[in-house]
């Protein structure tokens, strides 16, 4: 089941001579299950695309599917609900808030839908332990690596009953092996949680954990990645060099 | 790589024989570069020509026949990993080639050329990092040999970016209406004779 639809959906800003087409025409879908890379230069429309399909911007045509259900159409309190219970946003700089401990953070999302505090808690630290992080639940972001803050942005954005992870550049200020080990979570999310994953980045090391790379230029779906065929063929290619 | 330096490593942990230093050397890269076991007896037999392997008298002539490492393998090892490879001459690259040519055939799009390559590089990069993701436990040489392959694979990817970048720029530049500009039978043409060049200067 698809969990993320966008159906010919175009963006623009501005009128007349003034106005922008930051998306044209741009349909893609993520299954339950599945991780979607969208690569693109600065300015090529990732960001808007990313906000559209979390519900944070209106397109100005087309059509947004979260789990089967129009999103268009919803009133704000609707979306609001929708992104609290479904959509989970990891970002490049992660946003903890610096007051709050690792579980508040995670918790805090639950507690403003409406999750009695000590339930919400319980679920922020069953997410936190399964990344690895159960030591560090009281600690505060200041107290934290980078490496472990994007962890907990992740655990904030699977915590509850999440099937949309959309994440804007979520490694971008890891080195290359803390963004590795990022990547490997958001996977899992997939592969394990069944949870629809939209990646939106530059680096194709981080696109290639996606099972299907979209290519996003001015503002248009230029190409996609063919399903991979399997390692097998790799070294099956090798040569002793 | 070379599967000559790769032996005489293995012989330096201790004697061993043909097959077992394949076994070994598969082991060790992670099975990413798979060897013939007849480049090994073959790179045996010229190691000991030069007096940088010698037989240690087990298992006679056969293929169980082990080698050991002299001392002059030994200094030949440890000069061959302090030498950096020759990276200094740029190396003839068929791809900088087909978008350098893409930009002068006429009707040929540079963009739709520059996105097959980059497409084609994108899935490579995908089933590699596959084979890190199902050995998440890690064989160290293993992920280091795949990393290897991902970062050269993302580096002609970042080329290719900087490449559609500075074609997009150049393009922009030539139909703004300035006195200085090249007109546009220049655009795009820049980089080849620089690259002739520097290729001159250089090989």
């Amino acid at each position: 089941m698809s969990m993320l639809e966008l159906r010919r959906v175009s963006k623009s800003y501005g009128q007349g001579g003034a106005e922008v087409h930051a998306l044209r025409e741009v349909s893609l879908t993520a299954d339950e299950g599945a991780m979607v890379a969208v690569m693109g230069p600065s300015g090529s429309g990732k960001s808007t695309l990313l906000s559209i399909a979390g519900t944070l911007e209106e397109p100005t045509s087309g059509e947004v599917l979260i789990g089967g259900q129009q999103a268009s159409g919803l009133s704000r309190g609707a979306r609001a609900r929708l992104r609290r219970r479904v959509i989970g946003y990891v970002f490049q700089d992660f946003n903890l808030l610096p007051g709050l401990t690792a579980a508040e953070n995670v918790s805090l999302p639950l507690e403003l839908d409406g999750v009695p505090g000590r339930k919400a808690r319980a679920a922020a630290l069953t997410v936190l332990d399964g990344l690895g992080l159960s030591g560090r639940a009281s600690h505060y972001p200041d107290q934290m690596s980078g490496g472990e803050r994007q962890r907990v942005a992740i655990a904030r954005a699977m915590v509850g009953e999440r099937r949309l992870l959309l994440a804007d550049e979520p490694s971008g200020a890891l080195d290359s092996v803390n963004a590795e080990a990022v990547m490997r979570l958001v996977r899992d999310a997939c592969k394990n949680a069944g949870m629809a994953a939209v990646v939106v980045t530059h680096d194709a090391q981080l696109a290639s954990w996606a099972d299907r790379v979209v290519f996003l230029r001015d503002g248009r779906v230029t190409d996609q990645t063919a399903p991979a065929p399997g390692p097998e063929s790799l070294l099956a290619r090798g040569d002793g060099r | 790589m070379s599967v000559r330096h790769a032996v005489l490593a293995l012989l330096s942990e201790g004697p061993k024989y043909g097959l077992r230093l394949r076994e070994e050397f598969e082991a060790r890269t992670g099975e990413v570069w798979p060897l013939n076991v007849g480049q090994v007896y073959t790179t045996l037999q010229r190691l000991e020509r030069d007096g940088l392997v010698e037989p240690d008298g087990t298992g006679g002539e056969g293929p169980q026949k082990g080698f050991r490492i002299t001392a002059g393998g030994e200094r030949e090892l440890a000069r061959w990993l302090r030498t950096p490879p020759d990276l200094s001459s740029p190396p003839r690259d068929e791809l900088v080639m087909k978008v350098l040519v893409a930009l002068r055939v006429p009707g040929a799009d540079v963009h739709a050329v520059i996105q097959a390559h980059r497409r084609y590089l994108v899935e490579l990069m995908q089933q590699w990092t596959r084979i890190k993701e199902d050995d998440a436990g890690g064989d160290l040489g293993m992920l280091l040999a795949v990393d290897a392959e991902l970062f050269r694979l993302d580096s002609v990817i970042r080329w290719l970016n900087a490449a559609e970048a500075r074609i997009k720029r150049a393009a922009a530049g030539a139909t703004a209406p300035r006195a200085e500009q090249a007109g546009p039978r220049d655009q795009g043409r820049a980089p080849l004779p620089r690259h002739r060049r520097e290729a001159r200067v250089r090989g």
